[in-house]
């Protein structure tokens, strides 16, 4: 036990020391300034804004911002669904699969564009080279970059004092590809083909075991997808079992590049909002609430998972913890951890079955969903997503002082606090709505694979997972059906569960994401007042205990009576189902 | 409007191109050359035929000549992975420890007549996540480490030699857990009789 938290408590100082320095990094591609990698990369953004035809120094107000995030990610998600439903007649199929059915080709769209990569399909069994390659990989770039976009308008809106200007958004999508997310995928690449990722194209192969048996070898373009699967907080597998499978995550070395890859950008986005504000407290401020949260739930995970469960109890297991759905060379305290670091941060991928967790362990993935992915979160939504929140904090603490609410000089009016309740409430009421139907109708209930509680914790995790972009899954639901195997030929149960999540997916991504871009758009142009004795300070460790306070208060209330009829219940009972 | 579906069309094409071919096939290719080993899956040869991979556990079909890896939901599969799925709370997953500890005690208290199901660690009996764990803990190895030197008439401490030869350690010392890896003692406790 000793030894898991030094491990935890390590992984969490390196996380510390890298965040100043690529905050500073991001903060300077994002003022359009030089960085070193200018003179290798200047050349090829030039080409791009050339080769599409616009001007990057054209600055957009919220509204254009907004119309061209929505009809690029449109299209993204129409040539997506295309691929999938063409797979047959594409190159790179050496294990000929099928194209997708319909159903499933929706829902896989919508989430790879919408930055979630939850998995209604097996990747390994489903989908071809080229399929994993120009489908799922440019989404993983690209919704990420979308994300990360929307945080740099957002911080221009909070700084610009003159004009309306958000910026540019070509240049931002470009720039964060070019200059943080190809560049750091190819470093994480490396360290992982290095470690014993595969990274081939070609046939399967086929092995002949010591006793004699045959063992199909699946291979594929592994690394160069995995690394931008952790960096963007995507979290799409390229098999089934995502990164518990050893040839997507082959060591205890490789393990922790992933790890810290799922944190590294959404912890250091806190430090470029500081630096690009200009004061860096106010980012160190929103970095300590995001951590408060992340450290209970990982105090809470690795005891319980190591307390083993109930079914085991009842079998005469006592010896090592729970360790059903999860690898030796990871361990609990490393499962524990990337469950964590996976669930708060909108990735999604795992290195251990969810579904397998004790109640109690399983709570903490459903928690860390229910604060909306704002510890950490996603690649610039966990930012954005967490600033809604520092708005709704200020309001509720200028009401209890007596002031009026002030953010880093700006006045925080009701068109502001407006948005900002509906972008806070948007994903937390989807979760319900959807929830409810999954359970209330025959058709969700078709998903269901466990009994008992745990069919409920199931379809619970599925709306959060879906509603919060994250991915990750109990993956009982549903994820004993492949798309291609024997069984589903788009079955009524599965097609409800793949429109139901896939609409839940776009409209949880978008909304929130207008929504956040008309706050940038109401606070862009508005004067600055300045500080005052009666200013309410937003970066002493009083105001992180109410952001806190906020995020945990909203998250409980939404969805205590739901956890309720789960985990609770779970963790409180000793029967078996 | 149509200013912008035109750019984005351009860019969606541009993009995919880019992120979606260029990288990953100019990455495969740098991969094979600078480390052909590792990307093409730690692949492990005897005799001159693939006999597996390093990193993908293999059924030794209960043999008592060989450790036997943690047990598996997929039949040890790697093309076609799947969790269990065996939540804290079912009968299911309880029935199955129950038989495989059953199953353990009759493979190992032969060997080891002191061994109870208390002392039995967690791994042996439970299912991987992966179906294709590589590797058992440390004292899983020391249980069946009896067995294996008594089929094969080997002293013990031959046997626990391999066994530490063939761990894995934390990284660093520090992350992630030890694990001994299954196919490569095997394998070296085959060739210990050549």
């Amino acid at each position: 036990m000793a030894q898991g938290w030094l491990q935890i408590a390590i992984f969490l100082l390196v996380v510390v020391a890298l965040t100043p320095p690529l905050g500073i990094y991001m903060a300077r591609v994002y003022r359009n300034e030089s960085v070193f990698l200018t003179p290798v990369m200047a050349p090829v953004e030039r080409l791009t804004y050339r080769a599409i035809g616009v001007d990057p120094s054209r600055e957009q107000d919220w509204k254009s911002y907004a119309r061209t995030l929505i009809v690029f990610s449109g299209l993204f998600f129409l040539a997506l669904y295309l691929i999938l439903r063409t797979q047959s007649i594409q190159p790179f199929n050496p294990a000929g699969f099928n194209s997708a059915p319909w159903d499933v080709s929706f829902n896989t769209a919508s989430s790879f564009v919408t930055n979630t990569n939850w998995q209604y399909y097996g990747g390994e069994t489903t989908l071809s080279d080229f399929s994993q390659m120009a489908g799922l990989t440019v989404q993983n770039f690209v919704s990420a970059a979308v994300g990360m976009a929307v945080v740099a308008a957002l911080i221009r809106g909070i700084v610009n004092r003159t004009s309306k200007s958000l910026g540019n958004f070509w240049q931002d999508v470009t720039r964060t590809l070019f200059y943080i997310l190809l560049p750091l995928s190819i470093v994480v690449a490396v360290l992982l083909v290095a470690g014993g990722v595969l990274q081939t194209i070609g046939h399967d192969v086929t092995a002949k075991t010591v006793e004699g048996a045959d063992q199909l070898l699946a291979v594929g373009p592994v690394a160069s997808q995995i690394a931008i699967k952790q960096l963007g907080t995507n979290g799409g597998g390229f098999f089934n079992v995502n990164s518990a499978m050893p040839f997507e995550n082959a060591s205890a070395f490789t393990n922790f590049i992933e790890v810290l890859s799922i944190i590294l950008i959404p912890a250091a986005l806190t430090y470029t909002f500081g630096r690009m504000v200009g004061r860096q407290r106010q980012g160190w401020a929103i970095f300590a609430a995001m951590l408060a949260l992340f450290l209970v739930l990982v105090i809470v995970i690795v005891p319980a998972e190591q307390h083993g469960t109930v079914a085991q109890h009842a079998a005469g297991l006592h010896n090592g913890g729970n360790l059903e759905g999860k690898e030796v060379r990871n361990g609990i305290a490393q499962s524990g951890l990337w469950t964590v670091t996976t669930t708060t941060t909108s990735n999604g991928s795992v290195n251990s079955a969810l579904d397998s967790y004790t109640g109690l362990g399983g709570m903490v993935p459903m928690a860390a969903l229910g604060t909306s992915e704002v510890i950490f979160g996603g690649v610039g939504t966990g930012l954005y997503s967490m600033l809604v929140f520092v708005l709704l904090a200020v309001f509720i603490g200028g009401l209890m002082v007596g002031r009026t609410p002030e953010y880093l000089g700006k006045k925080i009016e009701a068109r502001e606090i407006k948005l900002a309740s509906l972008a806070a409430l948007f994903t937390p009421l989807a979760i319900l709505v959807t929830t409810a139907l999954a359970i209330a109708t025959k058709f969700g209930r078709a998903s269901i694979f466990a009994k008992g509680p745990q069919g409920f914790s199931e379809t619970l995790y599925a709306y959060l997972s879906q509603a919060n972009n994250n991915g990750s899954a109990f993956a009982g639901y549903t994820g004993f059906v492949q798309p291609n195997a024997p069984g589903n030929g788009g079955s009524f149960g599965i097609t409800f569960a793949d429109l139901l999540g896939g609409g839940t997916m776009v409209a949880a991504r978008f909304i929130p994401i207008i929504l956040v871009l008309a706050i940038a758009g109401a606070l862009a142009g508005k004067k600055v007042a300045p500080v005052g004795p009666g200013t309410m300070r937003t970066d002493n460790p009083t105001f992180v205990v109410l952001l806190v306070g906020v995020v945990v208060l909203v998250g409980a209330l939404t969805f205590f009576p739901a956890l309720l009829l789960g985990p609770i219940v779970q963790s409180l009972s000793t029967q078996l189902f | 409007m149509k200013r912008t579906l035109i750019t984005c069309v351009i860019a969606v094409v541009l993009f995919t191109a880019v992120f979606g071919l260029v990288y990953p096939l100019l990455f495969t290719g740098v991969s094979q050359v600078v480390f052909p080993g590792a990307s093409n899956g730690s692949k492990i040869m005897r005799d001159g035929k693939l006999v597996g991979s390093k990193l993908i556990a293999q059924d030794f079909k209960r043999n008592p000549r060989y450790f036997q890896p943690r047990p598996s939901q997929t039949g040890y599969s790697p093309s076609t992975t799947f969790f269990s799925n065996l939540g804290p709370n079912s009968t299911d997953a309880s029935a199955e420890v129950r038989k495989n500890i059953a199953a353990y005690l009759r493979m190992e208290r032969r060997y080891d007549p002191g061994l109870t199901a208390a002392a039995i660690p967690a791994d042996a009996v439970t299912q991987s996540a992966s179906g294709v764990d590589p590797d058992i803990s440390k004292s899983n190895a020391a249980i069946q480490a009896h067995r294996v030197a008594a089929v094969r008439h080997l002293p013990m401490a031959t046997v626990n030699k391999l066994i530490a030869e063939h761990t894995d350690g934390r990284f660093l010392g520090i992350f992630g857990e030890p694990g001994v890896n299954v196919l490569e003692l095997n394998l070296a406790l085959d060739g210990q009789g050549r």
